[in-house]
């Protein structure tokens, strides 16, 4: 519903954090992470553009909300514990 | 003072709190004088050294936005260099206040004046001001201020030098005393900014459904900036006991037959060459765009009915049409009923000086083209190869 | 309203000689107006500055085509500018030329006054003994052929507008002033 020009700040203003856009609805494929093959490098959470990887005790956490299926951490894993499985897929 | 001292001690008494700027002749003399303010501690500011006339403008916005008093100055290619930031600056409604030192552009190089980088920013959203002498960019950069922070505008402000006719050349300028320009100008107080604790985001997306009414509030700042600045002078007179003449300043134009309308320092000789040919008997006024934008729309409209014949000297010229402020003269006029003559005089391009010879021959022949009425059309004075213009 | 126009070369002070020129007229009460003329800004190029000085406000904004005097802080300019170009009838130039040469082939419509500011900056040490600061004792030398300005307005602009070595400049300015001879062409 488009607001009244008098309704409307000067300048477009968000209150709203983009922490409340939930990009992960984009995903159309997903990692998977192998966590015993996991040698801790931590590359995949130094090279996620979307910061959706949470490193617990050294070891690569998916947040899901956000993670948009780039397939970046996938390709630079050197161990190669990251794999990409279609959405909705178990 | 020079005006580039005048633009210097101008932002220093409006106290401005952050200055980010890049030397560009003929520049840079404002910037070291503000340096030299804030490295004595006369001034209390942050002074930023960037890398190009787009930082400065960057830096600018950015403080600005986290509530700060911003002021920069450039000229010519810094300008134009700055355009795509300049455009964020309005849209993003922040008052920032900037003196231009109006150059040529380049190719051909040059450093003197002409109005090009000027003209070529007038849709950029931000308010124009002209200035014929040092006093009045003095004058102005503390008026701007005013203007522009006021809530009804919260738009930005280009005031305009020419490169050295004003920006080098000393003439006599009043220094306010700082007790009074800090009862004339209060400090900045924004509605929005950014703020540790209180976080928000600033110029995000807005889809095609919603755009409009942010350009149409825009437009509402830029239309109200038109009394503001009338209010704002008047309330300058009562403080400091001189005005500079509004939007749109009337020398002698009251039963003048025809006049000429020009912006920057040719006014000032002009309002000289009037005096010489009010004595011979002569009919002639001098109108000086002193706001371009906001455009004085109706101050055009109110002159244009009253006089026969109206002269445009453009010192700048828009490839492809005409004079820019002869263009916009001329849709002014154009639903007025009754409608003066009209020509266009491209003159001074490239710091090519304008002498009061050539100023009263400009006279002469819009007196004459009145008298036969002639269709209006673009005259370029003085250039060498074309047959001789003045008759 | 008297109009004059300043030739030298970059670095040798020639815009800060019209400011002087300026504010000692400025002190006396008239209204003013000094600006250059720049080419490329460097050590050695020619510069041109101008003043006005006039008893009613100053709106004139074009430049100075036909000075009333003409100050020349650089005789080698002599050969490569025409520094007279459109001095009034009668105008009168101030040269800077050392003493004990005579000036020759001078245009008989103009009086000439000279002097050898360069000896009198180097003797005060202004500016180095090989590139003396002329500005201050031509501007002495001005008083000398101009009748309008006076001798303690200019030395207290001096004073106000010298770098450094306050009174040494004033002192090369009085010393100039009491130098300064019109020459006949």
């Amino acid at each position: 519903m488009t607001k009244s020009y008098e309704e409307i700040p000067l300048t477009p203003i968000a209150d709203m954090p983009s922490t409340m856009n939930i990009t992960g609805l984009w995903r159309v494929i997903r990692p998977v992470v192998d966590k015993k093959k996991c040698k801790k490098c931590t590359i995949c959470w130094k090279f996620c553009p979307d910061a959706a990887i949470v490193l617990v005790e050294g070891v690569p956490e998916i947040d899901f909300r956000f993670c948009k299926g780039c397939g970046i951490c996938s390709h630079e894993c050197p161990s190669k514990c990251i794999v990409m499985v279609k959405e909705g897929s178990d | 003072m020079t005006g580039n001292y005048a633009s210097a001690y101008g932002a220093k008494l409006s106290r401005a709190e952050v200055i980010a700027a890049y030397p560009i002749t003929p520049q840079t003399s404002i910037v070291e004088k503000l340096a030299e303010f804030v490295s004595t501690g006369e001034l209390n500011a942050k002074f930023v050294p960037v890398e190009s006339e787009h930082s400065a403008m960057a830096a600018c916005i950015a403080a600005e936005t986290a509530g700060a008093r911003t002021y920069t100055a450039t000229s010519s290619h810094g300008l134009t260099l700055m355009h795509e930031v300049l455009m964020w600056a309005s849209g993003a409604r922040l008052p920032i206040v900037m003196t231009n030192v109006s150059r040529a552009m380049a190719p051909p190089w040059s450093v003197w004046v002409d109005h090009m980088d000027s003209i070529a920013q007038r849709d950029t959203g931000w308010l124009q001001f002209f200035c014929q002498s040092n006093q009045e960019v003095l004058d102005t950069i503390i008026m701007a201020y005013k203007i522009c922070e006021s809530k009804g505008v919260m738009l930005p402000a280009m005031i305009i030098e020419d490169a050295f006719i004003l920006s080098h050349t000393s003439e006599p300028v009043d220094i306010p005393d700082q007790e009074m320009v800090d009862s004339f100008l209060p400090a900045y107080a924004p509605e929005f900014k950014i703020e540790v604790g209180k976080p928000m985001g600033f110029g995000s997306l807005v889809k095609p459904d919603q755009y409009m009414e942010f350009r149409y509030k825009a437009m509402l700042g830029m239309k109200a900036a038109h009394d503001r600045i009338l209010r704002v002078e008047q309330e300058f007179k009562q403080v400091f006991g001189r005005e500079h003449g509004g939007l749109l300043e009337l020398y002698r134009c009251e039963n003048a037959e025809v006049v000429l309308l020009t912006a920057g320092s040719v006014a000032a000789t002009a309002k000289d060459v009037v005096d010489s040919m009010r004595s011979k008997g002569v009919p002639v006024g001098l109108a000086r765009v002193r706001a371009f934008r906001p455009f004085p729309h109706d101050e055009i409209r109110a002159l244009g009915s009253r006089v026969a014949g109206l002269g445009v000297l453009d010192r700048s010229y828009t490839f492809g049409a005409a004079g820019a402020m002869f263009s916009e003269v001329k849709a002014s006029l154009y639903n007025c009923p009754k409608r003066p003559v009209t020509k266009n005089y491209i003159a001074g391009l490239g710091g090519r000086d304008i002498t009061p010879k050539t100023i009263e021959r400009v006279f002469e022949d819009i007196q004459l083209v009145t008298k036969r009425g002639e269709e209006s059309e673009v005259e370029w004075v003085d250039v060498a190869g074309l047959p001789r213009w003045w008759r | 309203m008297i109009e004059v126009r300043f030739h030298g070369r970059g670095g040798q002070g020639v815009v800060v000689a019209s400011e002087i020129l300026a504010e000692a007229a400025f002190r006396m009460g008239f209204e003013v107006s000094a600006f250059p003329f720049f080419g490329v800004e460097r050590r050695g190029a020619p510069v041109t500055a101008y003043a006005r000085i006039d008893d009613k406000p100053i709106r004139m904004k074009s430049s100075i085509y036909e000075p009333d005097y003409v100050v020349v802080l650089d005789n080698s300019l002599l050969r490569g500018v025409d520094v007279l170009e459109g001095l009034k009838p009668q105008g009168r130039a101030l040269i800077n030329y050392p003493d004990g040469r005579k000036l020759e082939g001078l245009d008989q419509r103009f009086r000439y006054f000279v002097l050898d500011a360069t000896s009198i900056a180097a003797a005060h040490g202004i500016g180095s003994q090989t590139a003396p600061i002329v500005n201050t004792a031509m501007m002495g030398g001005f008083v000398k052929m101009c009748d309008i300005i006076s001798l303690d307005a200019m030395l207290e602009s001096i004073r106000q507008n010298a770098p450094v070595k306050e009174e040494e400049n004033v002192s090369a300015a009085k010393e100039a002033y009491e130098r300064t001879k019109e020459v006949q062409p």
